[in-house]
Parts: C-alpha cells; structure tokens; sequence
C-alpha cells in the first residue's frame, strides 16, 4: 500500500509547483495593488467589463450547444456501427486534432475572407459575397470546429457502453424512438454529456485566439481582455489576475449546477 | 517481427537526438550573444542579400542567439520577468524611454562604437534618449495609409479617408491602443503625445464612430490582407509598404498631410546583459557601411546613416521612404506615457473594441439560458423525490 502512494509523488510534486502555486499567485494577485497591499479595488473594476463576460458567454453557450446537437448523434451512430467502422469514424474525428490548432483556425481565415475560397466558389454560381469573417457567427464556428472532438469522444465512450438489449426493451414495451431517446438514451449517457458540456465549455469561454483570428479584433471576448492584461500596452498583473478568478468563479458556478444535475439524476435512478 | 520492434525504437531514438541536437552542437565554451529584434527585421540572407547574423559570426567567431518578439509590449514582459539574459534589443522610442524611466538598460561605451559618427545628427538626442546615452537608431519610417487604387479611386492624402463611409467594411485598423489613438489624435490635429484627458476623449469618440466602417483590428495581418486584396484601405508601416507594392502592384501607400507618427528602432543593451562588451562590438558591427547599407535594402525601412542612403536606389531616395522636410516636421516620435495616461488609455480603447456589445437581447438569452439550467436542475430534484415517495 505504502508502494503504491509512492507512486503518485512525482503527480504531487506537479501538481504543487505548476498548478496549487500558480492559484495562489493569481489569487494574491486578485487582491494587491502596485504596492503589495490588500485591496478590492481589482475585483470591484470587473463591473466595467461585464458587457465582455455576457458576450463571452453567450457565445461559449451556443458553441456549446451546437457541439452537443451534432455531436450526440453522431456519437450515437458510431457507438452503435460495426467495430472496425467505429475505429476508423474516431480516427477521422481525432484526425484534425493533430494539426497545430492555431493551423487550423488560420486556414478557417482563408476560408471565410471576402475574397475567400468559399466566396469564390458562391461568386461561380451568381452569389454573394457574404460577410462571414470578422462576425461572432465565425467565432461560434471556430469554437464548434477546434472543440467537437471534445464533445463526441466522451459521449461515444459512454454510449457505446449502453447495452442494445436495454433500447430494444424499451422498444418492445411501446417506446417510440423519441421516449427512447428522452427516457433512456439521455438519462443514461448523462455522465458523458456532463464531461463533454464541460470540456467545450470551459475552453469556449477563456479562448483569445479564436476570437482575435476570426472575429476581427472588434469581438473582444474575456480571454482577450485577460491576454490585454499582461501582454497589452499596460502591463497589470492585478487586474488580469482578478478577471482570471472571476472567470474561474463563473465556471465553477457552472459547473457545480451541471454537477448536481448528475448526482440527482443517479440516485433517482437508482430507487 | 521482433526486428521491426527494434527498427522502430532506433528511429524514435534518433528523433529524440534530432530534437537536442541543435543544443548539443553548440560549443559550450565560446561566448554566445543574445540578440532579440522584431521578427522579419533583419537581412537573413534569403533573396541572395547578406546573411547579417553569419556575418558578424564570420567576421568576429562570436556566435548569435538571435530570437525574435511581436510587439514591445512583448519583449517588456519577457525582460522584467528576467526569464531570460539579452545582450541587445531592438525596440521602438516610447519603450526605450519606458525603459531608461524603468532603469532596465545599461549605458554604452561609445568609444566602442566608433561607427556611430556615421548616424545623422537628426537622429541623435531624440525626446526618448535626451541625451543619446543608451540607444543607437537602427532604423526609423512613419505610419502612413496603404490603399488599393482599384478600390479607392479618389485621392488619398488625409486620415479622413478612414473615417469615409462609403469604404465600410473595407478599413483595418490597428489593435493597439497607442497607435490608434495617435491616428485619431493627428486627424483631430492635436499631439498624439497628448495627456490631455478631453482630446483622448474626443479622439475615443472618433474611434468610436469608426469602429461601425472597420473590417477588423489586426496587426501584422494587415500586410497578408492588404497584398490580398481583402481590403480597401489600412494604416501602416512604409518599410512594409515598399515590399507589399512589390507583391501587389495594385496597393499605394500615402504619408496623411496632417502628419504622423515617425518611429524609430534603435538597438539598445539591457542592464542585465552579461555580454556587453560583445553587445556594443556587434552595434558597431550594424553601423558598417556594407552591413547596414545590406539589411536596410533587405529590410525595405528607412536608415539614420546618410552615407547609406546616398547609396541606395535614386528612385528609393525619392520615394515615401524619405519623405521632405515639410511632412517630418508636422510628424511626432511616440515619447513613454506617464502610468496614468497609459491605464487611462488602455481602458478607453478596451471600451472602443468592446462598443456596441451587449444589447438587451443578449443580456435575456442569457438569463433565459440560466432559467433553464435551473429549471432541469429542479425538475430531476422534483422527480427523485417523487420516486423516494413511490
């Protein structure tokens, strides 16, 4: 037994220096001003920007969203064909995710710019152009394409665990498809939904890159005002700290809600 | 098969050793000089022109960390996190003034830069060195307007034009609030130093009313975008201007008669350098006549040293590259702000690029969302206490 805590020293060590250290910087941060002492004052500028935070999460949201209306059924289809199709359907999931990502949210610039690719080829055919780049809309989509993966890899982990006998069941006892989706499907798969909303959530909210490549500079989301912060022409630790913690705040807040929905729904199930 | 194991591991080994070569090559006993410029700023021997770097190694058997930063702000960060020992940087005015406020560099030996006698008096002394002790220009251009002549058809010679709605949706701005608002500051006429919190008002206002025309607030990508053809009109460096007219014969840069903002470079050494007698050999070493008349064909910018430009390209000397007398002097070099200001500033221009966000409509379907979260979240608490009753 002694052996085995052994082995998760080195995890422990990481996880002091580069993960409890840095939180308590940046909450030491959150509450000093230039000259070390305590004040709120940081906390209390946040209000200015909370036309920033309501777009920011507005848009992580619907990426959100969009990435789970896609990605459960696809998910859902491949956790439910043959074997090695499953493999290779993952495989062309997972594929994009071994390109640089910032490769990839520049190759969606090209594609989208006025005189883009995709307005080329609508201009063939008598059409537009189209404002696509520069919008919140492409923000929304760079999220959906860089963090889809995200989404559909814990859904399929968990759908594929959903034994077939249990859909054909309910089936047999007069479930249509939509009583089988409501009634088994998502409460069963709730674990893998709850993982996945989380994992598209989160970096959909504090990214910077996305919104400054595709939407133009002029869609700043809290990422960027964060990034500002400490690379921008005023460098203040203090305030980026504490936008950072309000931040994480949000998203625990969040998260805690997504949380209880889980803990509820297993012990129903359960009785 | 266990063959093919062993074949696989040796490959993956060797590109382990691929990966620290580059570290292991270098000889750990010679001096190495660290030098951190602007990326793309400097001759690297492409095109057939003088590999600048090699040159110097060739010349003096001193090897170059050369390394490369975005923006000032950048570098800044990385010098006061003292992550890592520079022996010569490259940046702009406004933070070399920041930076001898700061005492964060050191004091040249001029008597080891004999070539700076080379550099014009004009470029000497400048607001953000006063007294020329710490800084030897490396080259200087203004911002000015790059246009496509197949988009714009009337004459272009004033700040105004980014402000013309009838090229909406087809305008770069900057994003950085310094140079923005010294583009709002200029066409309004006043300084683009201004501390004056009314005039960086009215100049917000302006950016304001700007933001409605703006295709995007970018940087670098002004070039890619301008050379595409993606859009109409931006702000921006002559140096690039010459390179990006070469690629887009379409494109025409114009110096705005209401006057701008002229930078300079210049190289400067770091108090914290441990090579500094290895910093002012390689400054020296810039001021050649052949190394800078070399770097500044290749780089495209304008030179501080008039026995380089005299052996430039007639056609160059007379381009906007060196504008007359007349422009230069209504422009300004950007001098450090004092705290306040720069706060006051980056706040003002965070409100621009965030202006117009956050209509009630947002501010609802964020409500409604959270209703609904909460609403599930009630609803399976209802249900689990109704099966605990059944």
């Amino acid at each position: 037994m002694k052996g085995k805590k052994a082995l998760a020293l080195p995890y422990v060590v990481w996880s002091i220096a580069f993960v409890l250290i840095p939180l308590a910087l940046v909450l030491f941060f959150s509450f000093t001003d230039k000259e070390g002492n305590f004040t709120f004052e940081n906390i209390l500028k946040i209000g200015k920007y909370s036309s920033i935070f309501v777009k920011s999460i507005n848009l992580a949201v619907i990426a959100t969203l969009i990435c789970f209306l896609i990605g459960y059924p696809l998910a859902y289809i491949i956790s439910r064909s043959r074997e090695h199709v499953q493999r290779n359907m993952l495989l062309l999931i997972m594929l994009p995710m071994w390109m640089n990502f910032l490769l990839r949210t520049y190759g969606w610039m090209t594609l989208l710019e006025n005189e883009g690719i995709i307005n080329k080829l609508l201009s063939l055919i008598g059409l537009g152009p189209f404002q696509m780049i520069n919008t919140q809309g492409a923000v929304v989509l760079g999220m959906v394409y860089n963090y889809l993966p995200f989404m559909v890899l814990p859904l399929y982990s968990i759908l594929v665990k959903i034994d077939k006998s249990i859909i054909e069941a309910a089936q047999d006892l007069g479930a249509n498809g939509f009583k089988v989706l409501i009634r088994i499907l998502l409460p069963m798969s709730l674990p893998g939904i709850i993982s996945g909303v989380t994992m598209v959530f989160v970096p959909s909210v504090s990214t910077f890159i996305i919104s400054r490549m595709l939407g133009g500079g002029s869609n700043m989301l809290i990422g960027d005002l964060i990034e500002t912060q400490f690379l921008g022409g005023n460098y203040n630790p203090y305030l980026g700290s504490a936008l950072s913690l309000v931040l994480m705040v949000v998203m625990l807040l969040i998260m805690a809600v997504m949380n209880s929905l889980e803990e509820d729904d297993m012990e129903g199930m359960l009785v | 098969m266990k063959m093919r194991k062993t074949v696989c591991l040796l490959c993956s080994l060797l590109t382990c050793f691929a990966l620290f070569s580059d570290s292991v090559s270098a000889a750990p006993e010679t001096r190495t000089l660290r030098v951190f410029n602007w990326g793309e700023y400097i001759s690297d021997g492409s095109d057939g022109s003088m590999d600048v770097i090699q040159e110097f190694t060739r010349r003096t058997g001193i090897q170059v960390d050369y390394q490369v930063f975005s923006t000032n702000e950048e570098m800044y960060a990385k010098i006061i996190s003292g992550s890592a020992d520079y022996d010569v940087l490259i940046p702009s005015d406004y933070m070399i003034g920041k930076m001898i406020d700061e005492g964060l560099l050191a004091k040249l030996d001029f008597s080891n830069i004999p070539n700076y006698r080379y550099v014009d008096d004009a470029f000497k002394n400048l607001e953000y060195d006063p007294t020329n002790e710490y800084s030897v220009p490396y080259t200087w251009g203004t911002v000015g307007i790059i246009y496509n002549k197949t988009k714009v058809t009337e004459p272009v010679d004033s700040w105004d034009i980014l402000w013309d709605s009838n090229y909406a949706g087809q305008i770069l701005m900057f994003n950085n609030p310094r140079d923005s608002y010294g583009i709002a500051l200029k066409k309004l006429g006043y300084s683009q130093n201004t501390t004056n919190r009314d005039e960086l008002d009215q100049a917000t206002d302006e950016l304001k009313k700007q933001k409605l025309l703006i295709q995007a607030y970018v940087m670098d990508e002004i070039f890619p975008k301008m050379t595409a053809g993606e859009a109409a009109l931006a702000p921006y460096y002559a140096g690039d201007a010459v390179t990006m007219i070469g690629d887009n014969p379409d494109l025409d840069f114009v110096v705005p008669k209401e006057g701008t903002n002229r930078f300079v470079d210049a190289m400067v050494v770091p108090k914290s350098s441990p090579n500094k007698d290895l910093a002012e050999q390689f400054i020296n070493f810039m001021l050649e006549e052949d190394v800078a008349l070399a770097n500044i064909e290749y780089i495209g910018y304008s030179t501080p040293m008039s026995n380089v430009k005299a052996r430039l390209d007639e056609e160059v000397q007379n381009s906007f590259s060196y504008p007359d007398d007349e422009v230069l002097s209504r422009c300004e070099t950007f001098v450090n702000l004092d705290e306040e200001t720069t706060a006051y500033l980056q706040d003002s221009w965070t409100g621009v690029l965030s202006y117009g966000d956050s209509s009630i409509g947002d501010i609802l379907f964020l409500a409604v969302f959270f209703l609904f979260l909460i609403g599930i979240v009630i609803y399976f608490t209802v249900k689990k206490h109704r099966n605990h009753t059944i």
